[in-house]
């Protein structure tokens, strides 16, 4: 149980009623589904993980990564990342430096240029660094959002109903391509979504909600 | 039921109330400037009012002071605004600052100024504070503090009374932008809270934000009540001197004060520019910052930093409005003490006509411009909604120009085309006057709930059989009832807050609050000050409270109406 994300009697109260009770472990390299209508708190739940839990709610329990309690940290010491639906590349950066923002700190200009081309090549889009996010397909950013959260080395990943907003085809690609990197970083995944499909191609444990 | 017009009748009317004082006031200041004044027996043109404006020994430093108090304070309110949105958006403490800060959008400026000035001053509560066994003071230091000439107590009274309004305004449009989401994603990639917000928000918030922020700029480059009481006086900043030439007995001194208004508005352009400049430059470093990763992750201090300054500019409204209190009721007060050795009403008694008449005098002239305010914006809105027609970014920019350009530039214009006409000044024009400031207020707040009504209400009604006016009177109006006071509320705020368009539009006779309270600035009588200080901003808060209360009271049975 040391090794990856632990939801450890986790009890998420709002305003004093519970909302959601949840105790599970994700494998490294595994991913977890969570499914319910909406409503139940699916999301709540990321919230509280990432850390950015509004005031309203209250959390008992305890969340582990790697053995480490992450409650008690703020959320840019968690190293747990997120991906939503929508792509959220900032429109006033490049691609490039959307990347650029992902990538961890260090490095001269010449070797983060570098690494950002690399990311850029493994998702096969080579050459984009210096483009308009605007001007991407729905898929394209998609890809650019997956590499800027995996550049921050994030050392697990959730995902909040990361494939409803692409059409059928792209979504199964786009599915593929999270899932094969967390795989090959060896991150634990935790997904939320009401789509089936995303619960079978995902082939782990499903834990129901509501 | 009065039949609405086929025309675009409002509209029209509606451009012609806000661009045609405008207009008329930037073509009467262009013609005294070039030396053409008949009614003071100038014929032009000669550049003769820029050579007497030229050889004027404080042109330097009052353009100076002009420029750079405007844009320190602007920018000074803008970075203390996002910083405390940065560090507490979303957070319990960030609600406590947003209620301390609320109330105070609707004090003139006047009376924070004064505040503030009771409150900084030598003989002021904070030396009080301090007096005589910290500082070994026994008698108020002989400093200049207020009105000193640097111009920084001005800056500061700027940016006590700019940072409720842009915190207020960034608010209302951190609404449209989804930044829950953005702020999530970008610390869990490990940024720090502050970093993270000015990334991934603040230029999509700056973007909703930057006609109040260039309100803000302009309106700092030239103010005129704030720096009488809070700037220095030798030279003033230019507005100041040409209102200062404007009240000159000798009629002459207009050409002057022409010519220093067309150069206050080529300050103004220049100041904008330079603001422009600045928001590229900015962009482009903090464009190349981000690309190195860094996290900044240990910003505490910060956080602290801009708690700290949003509490004390509420501190400072807060007590500056308690000072205007106490003093209004002190009986003999003597230096070090904290509160007076008495309480009495012989400053009320004594000011009691007088604030009764300029009470009236505010009132009426409140009352008719916001009343004619809200048919021309109701009528806009509504014409609009029939029509089928969107506000454009362009239209946004006429509702801003009013604000943005510098009263300074076109009021004394106004007041020499009335001499040149022949026509008296007087409660009238001082009306119409406000009411270029009115219309864009009442529109900007009623912008908002109008088109989130529920159309789907007005559907019904139809397939009831009900006539647009109909809908328009018995469903949609007063389902709006309460955005429709709060707009009220704020158009009366604005007219009992004018300085300037009162003055110049009605030739110094016609006496408001405001006017009689800047007036006695120079006069020092302190009591007076707390007594027309205090009238002022019950005066603007009122209708707030009002705007408040009548909903509840005309919709205690109607649940669906209370929390909309």
């Amino acid at each position: 149980m040391a090794n990856g994300l632990h939801l450890d009697h986790v009890c998420i109260l709002k305003d004093g009623a519970k909302l959601i009770e949840i105790d599970t472990h994700v494998a490294p390299g595994s991913v977890l589904t969570i499914m319910g209508p909406s409503g139940v708190g699916k999301s709540t739940l990321l919230s509280a993980i990432i850390g950015t839990l509004p005031p309203a709610f209250a959390l008992h329990g305890h969340v582990r990564l790697k053995g480490r309690d992450l409650l008690p940290l703020p959320p840019e010491d968690r190293c747990v990342g997120i991906l939503f639906q929508d792509a959220l590349l900032f429109p006033h950066l490049s691609v490039g430096a959307n990347l650029a923002f992902g990538l961890a700190q260090g490095g001269t200009r010449a070797e983060r240029r570098s690494q950002i081309d690399a990311a850029l090549a493994e998702v096969g889009l080579e050459g984009f660094a210096d483009r308009d996010p605007e001007t991407l397909s729905g898929g394209q950013r998609a890809r650019v959002a997956l590499m800027r959260m995996l550049l921050s080395e994030p050392k697990a990943l959730l995902l909040d109903e990361p494939f409803s907003g692409l059409d059928a085809a792209l979504r199964e690609q786009v599915r593929a391509l999270v899932f094969d990197h967390a795989r090959a970083r060896a991150l634990p995944v935790l997904m939320v979504t009401h789509d089936q499909e995303d619960a079978d191609a995902a082939g782990g444990e499903v834990v129901r909600l509501g | 039921m009065i039949r609405f017009p086929r025309l675009p009748l409002f509209p029209l009317l509606t451009v012609l109330f806000l661009l045609g004082p405008l207009v008329a006031g930037l073509w009467g200041t262009l013609l005294p400037a070039f030396g053409h004044f008949p009614a003071g027996g100038h014929t032009g043109p000669s550049l003769d009012p820029f050579r007497a404006l030229w050889e004027w020994p404080g042109l330097s430093d009052a353009s100076r002071l002009s420029l750079v108090t405007g844009i320190v304070s602007a920018l000074l309110s803008l970075a203390i605004t996002a910083l405390i949105l940065a560090g507490w958006t979303g957070t319990r403490g960030f609600r406590v600052l947003e209620r301390l800060l609320s109330p105070f959008l609707s004090v003139p400026h006047a009376a924070a100024a004064f505040g503030l000035a009771f409150l900084i001053a030598p003989s002021g509560w904070i030396a009080r504070l301090f007096s005589p066994w910290l500082t070994g003071w026994e008698r108020p230091p002989d400093l200049l503090i207020l009105n000193d000439p640097w111009g920084l107590s001005l800056i500061a009274g700027m940016v006590v009374k700019e940072v409720p309004f842009l915190l207020l305004m960034s608010i209302a449009a951190l609404g449209q932008i989804d930044g829950r989401r953005r702020m999530a994603l970008s610390q869990s990639m490990g940024y720090g809270r502050i970093k993270a917000w000015m990334v991934a928000i603040f230029p999509a918030l700056y973007a909703h934000i930057r006609l109040p922020v260039l309100v803000v700029l302009t309106w700092a480059m030239s103010v005129v009540d704030v720096a009488v009481i809070l700037g220095p006086s030798t030279p003033p900043t230019l507005s100041v001197q040409i209102v200062r030439w404007m009240s000159d007995p000798d009629i002459g001194f207009r050409l002057l004060a022409a010519a220093a208004a067309l150069w206050q508005l080529v300050l103004v352009v220049a100041g904008v520019g330079l603001w422009f400049l600045g928001e590229h430059l900015i962009a482009r470093l903090a464009c190349r910052l981000i690309q190195t990763g860094r996290r900044g992750r240990s910003d505490t201090p910060l956080r602290v930093a801009g708690f700290a300054l949003g509490t004390t500019v509420s501190l400072s409204l807060l007590l500056g409005f308690l000072g205007l209190i106490i003093w209004s009721f002190a009986g003999f007060w003597s230096f070090p003490d904290l509160l007076p050795d008495q309480f009495t009403f012989r400053s009320w008694m004594r000011h009691r006509t007088g604030s009764l008449d300029a009470l009236g005098e505010t009132a009426l002239i409140a009352g008719v411009s916001v009343i004619i305010g809200m048919i021309l914006t109701i009528g806009c809105l509504e014409t609009e909604e029939r029509y089928g027609l969107r506000m454009t970014q362009r239209g946004m920019w006429l509702i801003y120009l009013p604000l943005i350009l510098p009263q300074t530039a076109f009021l004394p214009g106004l007041q020499t085309l009335l001499l040149n006409l022949g026509l008296g000044m007087g409660r009238l024009p001082v009306i119409l006057a406000h009411l270029v400031f009115v219309l864009p207020y009442l529109r900007l707040s009623l912008e908002g709930p109008w088109s989130a009504w529920d159309r789907r209400q007005a559907t019904v009604a139809k397939a009831l059989g009900a006539t647009p006016n109909q809908i328009l009177w018995r469903v949609r109006l007063p389902m709006l009832l309460a955005p429709l006071l709060t707009a009220t509320a704020v158009g009366v705020a604005v007219s009992v807050g004018q300085y300037l368009p009162t003055l110049l539009a009605g030739g110094g006779r016609v006496e408001t609050l405001t006017t009689e309270a800047v007036a006695l600035a120079s006069g020092g009588d302190r009591r007076a000050i707390g007594v027309f200080g205090l009238m002022q901003t019950a005066a603007a808060m009122l209708p707030f409270a009002l705007a408040l209360a009548l909903p509840a009271l005309v919709w205690r049975n109607r649940k669906g109406l209370l929390n909309g």
